[in-house]
Parts: structure tokens; sequence; C-alpha cells
């Protein structure tokens, strides 16, 4: 288009300019383009997590200006025991829920794969509950399944079994918590189900050929080769499980009780920050759940040169 | 497909034993979802009495009890929720489109750098911008409207449809940029006219996720709302939990059903686009 206003210019030269000029129209568009993201990283991210930075060394409380604290807020979570029990109870959650849900979703995986009569449909029944599970709906009828006379403990009575009223007691309702967390191992079945496919077949010939058994099949080739899945749904599943939050909310009525047992490290931040307005506590919170998940994820990645395969590195031994 | 697979030999025997299996471990699976459906069409002393799923008398009382329950109608929950969703969908797929194509084809200074920027918000949890977020909503009379929960998808904050963007459109052919290019389009057009048409599954994947996921934010629905005419039907149905507590079970089934439908319904609709979404990108579901 462009060219048309300049016949005069040497071919090369102009082609050149061209270019240049091409670039630049492109570099001011893309600017353009990103104007959108460019304010909302500015205005929503970029600004906030200087602010909460900031907040996190004050005390505040949304009416009156911040005052300088130092690392006092820092220093307090030493001396605060629902910060210690949002911690025990986040860490069991996570220690327990992740390695559960993806064992879960490895196993039903494996016995998924292939082409079977009905394999849609199996495959959205497991995933169902994946989808359903972090709404308000369904952890309502959570806490009703394991409420005193709920679905479980009549089931339980049945056979003869007096079931506690799990929800509402600090040894149980933890569990309840985690296996509903399980429940939904539909979502990394999914990305196993798609590893699984990719896996060659002649792997599994050769292997049965030797005369391995099906279980060292699964131990010697399947698992190996699916270790690079593995590890990403260990890491997505341990980054949701930190921030996990309407599960515990709706179950303890926002209380995280009884006594703490259900009082997850976002449902503490949650009521510091937006029930008792201790806002520059819930930003050292924020800062310190950040911190806590950068150094897992990083401290995962550093394990997993010891135990992830992936296929290009076999080759190269 | 072979006879020796990832668990082994599968005879007539050994596959119906699967088959027997595999359904068992779906039933359990799906069990509390159809015992709260069935329940919700239950007399309030059967829904306890038994652990059945057909209702030996069937009832719709549960639902008209429970729709004005809270005085105002779930209509207007449902309302709210459908805005906000509707809303986000919109936002994610314009502003998210816009920077991908952006960084997909466009060139420009520090775009590594940017890009790089980008990828770090993914992981970024929301607790750390909430508490500043709040105060910036705070400052501009946000709060207990739908702007929070709205206008940052114009802005696109979900960083991680971007990606998933950015990815599609590399793998479109770029000799369809340059022969638009030849014809005379600005990038313009050739977002609008080459680029847009062809990423439309990438499209219909970040606004079946960007529905779901905005009809169930619990969190930043209850961070932003606490008028009750503004509530979404989540904070709803929480709102219904507290103030009828135990008693009216068969009402509170009712709507937390209702409330799934939306979300079943994208499901059912685009399953195969979900699971597909999932598997291969490793979107958290």
């Amino acid at each position: 288009m462009h060219d048309t206003l300049t016949p005069v210019r040497p071919e090369a030269e102009r082609r050149a300019s061209s270019r240049q000029k091409r670039r630049r129209t492109d570099s001011r568009v893309a600017y353009l383009f990103l104007l959108p993201w460019f304010i909302g990283l500015v205005v929503l991210t970029a600004g906030p997590i200087l602010a909460s930075l900031y907040l996190s060394f004050t005390d505040f409380d949304l009416l009156t200006a911040p005052r300088w604290l130092g690392f006092d807020n820092y220093q307090a979570f030493v001396d605060d025991p629902h910060f210690h029990s949002a911690i025990k109870v986040t860490s069991m959650y996570v220690i327990l829920s992740v390695p559960l849900a993806v064992v879960f979703a490895l196993l039903v995986a494996v016995a998924l794969v292939g082409k079977r009569r009905g394999s849609g449909v199996y495959r959205a029944s497991y995933y169902l509950p994946s989808l359903l599970g972090g709404s308000v709906a369904v952890t309502i009828l959570w806490r009703e399944i394991f409420g005193a006379d709920g679905l479980v403990n009549q089931v339980l009575e049945k056979v003869g079994i007096i079931g506690p009223s799990w929800v509402s007691s600090p040894d149980f309702a933890l569990y309840t918590l985690i296996l509903l967390h399980v429940w939904q191992f539909g979502s990394p079945m999914l990305i196993f189900l798609a590893g699984l496919k990719q896996i060659p077949q002649d792997l599994y010939e050769s292997a049965a050929v030797d005369g391995a058994s099906a279980f060292q099949r699964f131990v010697r080739i399947t698992v190996p080769m699916l270790t690079p899945l593995i590890f990403f749904n260990l890491v997505l599943q341990m980054i949701n499980s930190f921030k996990a939050f309407t599960p515990a909310f709706i179950i303890s009525g926002g209380s995280g009780g009884p006594v703490d047992s259900t009082l997850f490290y976002t449902l503490y931040l949650y009521q510091e920050g937006f029930a008792n307005f201790h806002m520059g506590y819930a930003s050292a919170m924020a800062w310190a759940l950040l911190i806590v998940i950068s150094l897992f994820t990083a401290g995962m990645f550093i394990t997993s040169r010891y135990w992830v395969f992936y296929g290009d590195e076999e080759g190269a031994k | 497909m072979s006879t020796i697979s990832v668990v082994g030999r599968r005879g007539p025997v050994r596959g119906a034993v699967t088959h027997v299996l595999l359904i068992a471990g779906a039933l359990v699976m799906l069990y509390p979802l159809l015992w709260m459906v069935s329940g919700a069409f239950k007399p309030a002393d059967e829904i306890f009495a038994s652990a059945g799923l057909l209702p030996e008398s069937f009832t719709l009382s549960n639902f008209i009890d429970g729709w004005t329950g809270l005085g105002i109608g779930f209509g207007r929950f449902f309302l709210n929720s459908f805005t906000i969703s509707a809303l986000a969908v919109v936002g994610n797929v314009l502003s998210c489109s816009m920077a991908a194509y952006a960084f997909a084809r466009l060139s420009f200074r520090f775009k590594r750098a940017w890009f790089a920027i980008m990828l770090v918000t993914i992981m970024l949890p929301i607790h750390v911008l909430i508490v500043p977020q709040y105060v910036l909503f705070h400052n501009l009379k946000w709060i207990n409207t739908i702007l929070p929960l709205t206008i940052p998808h114009f802005l696109a904050v979900d960083a991680f449809f971007i990606f998933l963007m950015v990815q599609f459109i590399r793998g479109l052919p770029r000799e369809l940029d340059d022969a638009a290019r030849i014809d005379g389009c600005g990038p313009v057009q050739i977002y609008l006219r080459i680029v847009l048409p062809l990423m439309t599954p990438a499209l219909i994947t970040t606004a079946i996720f960007t529905f779901i996921w905005t009809w169930d934010n619990f969190f930043n629905q209850i961070v932003f709302i606490s008028d009750v005419e503004k509530f979404t039907v989540p904070l709803a149905l929480r709102a219904f939990l507290d103030s009828s507590g135990e008693s009216s079970w068969g009402p509170m089934f009712a709507m937390a059903t209702l409330s799934l439908v939306p979300v079943v319904t994208f499901f059912l609709v685009f399953q195969k686009r979900i699971t597909e979404g999932i598997s291969t990108t490793g979107l958290k579901g």
C-alpha cells in the first residue's frame, strides 16, 4: 500500500524502508493491542503487589492511614495460635490430598485408557465431580453427607456402626475435606489419559514378550513414561490446595471450626483481612503464602531432576 | 488397538470385569450428586430416612420454598450471576485475544520481557493482590457493585488464557498473515479477519472456562459483595444455609441443584471440548 507512494526510489531501498516502516507500525499497533493488559498489569497486578508488600509492614484497617510497623506483623506469626493452626491444617490438607488425588487419577486413567465401549461416559462421570466440587452447592451437600445424621452415618448404621458427627468433630472434619478434594481427581486424570495415549505400544509388547507381568509393565514402563505428567499434576494440585478456600468456609460456616480444625490458611487470611479488617496482617499472611508456594514449587522443580524422565534424555544416555 | 495394553491382555472375561468395576466406580463418584438431586424432590422427612435415589413421594414444594427462602426470589441471584459471568466471558475473549495476537504475531520492543512477566502473573495467588485491590475498589466506590467482578476481565487479568491463545495462534500458518498483508491488510484487519475467526476453538475454550469459574468464584464474590440484592447464586446459597440451618434441607438441596444447572448444562453441551481442553492444556477444573 505504501509502496505506491514512493515509486521513484530504487527497489532495494524501497523494500528496506517498507520493512522498517512495517516494524514501526507493528510496534505501535502491538502496544495498542496490549493496552488493556498493560492497564490491568499496572493497576490490578503490579501496583497491588507492591502495595501489599508495603501494607504487610503496617497496621491498616482501611479507614485510617497505614501505620508503619516494620516486621511486627511477621513477628506476630510466632505467637498467633490461629496462625499455627492454619499452617498445620493447610499442611495436612496439602500433604494428604495432593498425592492421594494424583494416585487415584493415575490408577483410574490406566483403567480407562484404550478404546472401550462407553469410555466417553466413564470419562465424563469420573470428571464431573472435578468440575462441580469447588462450588458452594457441592460443599453444602458434603456437609450434609457427613453430618451427624447424614448419608454416611445412615449407611454405617445399617451395618451396626454409630458414626461420629464428622463435620462437627475436630478429629474428623479435616478428613472430610481431604476426601472432598480426592473425589475431584478428574482433571489430573484427563491429563494422564492424554499422556497414556502417547506411550508407544511396542514398549508393552516387547516387555510382554520378555515375560513381564502387568504389574511390572505398569511400574517399569507406564510410571516412568508418565513422570513428566505426574510432576506437572503434583505441582498444579499443590498450588491449588494451598489456595483452597470455599470448602473450609462453607463446612465450618466461615469460622474454621470446630476448634480451628478446618481453619485453612486462606480462610484465616480472609477472616483477618475482611472480617476483622486487619489488612496489614492479612497482607503479611499473603506474602508468607506467596513465599511458601514459591519455595515448594522451586523445591519440586529441583527434586524433579532426580525422578522425572523426559524422552529425549533417555536417548542421550 | 493391540491386544497388549497398559494393564495387560484383554480377554472377554477380563473386559467384563473391568466394565463392572468401572461402572461401580462411576456410581460411587456420582452418587452424592444424584442423591442431592433426588433429595430436592423428596419431602423433608424422607431425605434423611433413606439413602435411596428414587423419592417415594415426589414433591416440588422444595423448589417453591427455596426460591423465595431469602425474601428476594432466587431469580435475582441467578440474574446477577449470569450478568457477571457473561461480562467476564466477553471481557476475557476480547482482552486476552488482543494481547495474545500481539505476543504471537507482532514485533515490539521488550517483547520477551513482557511475555515473561505475563507468565509470572499466571502463578500469582489472588491473595497477594486482594487487599490492595479491595482498597482500590473501595476508593472507587465499587464495593457492592458488579464492577470488581467484571472490569478486571476486560483488562486481561486471567493471563492463563493469553498464554493458551498465544500457543494456539502460533500453530496457525503465518502465510495467511503474509498473504493478507500483500492484499493490503494492516495488523488490525489481520487480527479481525484472519486470526480471530481461525482461533474460534481457543476462544470457545476460554469462554467455557471463564463462565464456569466466574460462576463458582466464591472467594471474590464474598469479598466484594455484601448487599443481599447484589448477591450471586453461591452467596445466596451460603446465606440460605446460615439463615435456615439444618431445618430446611429440602429447599437447600433444591436451590443447590438449580445452582449447578448452568455449569452442568455447559458441561453436557461442550463435554468434548472441556475434556480435551483439560488434557491438552492442563487447565485446572
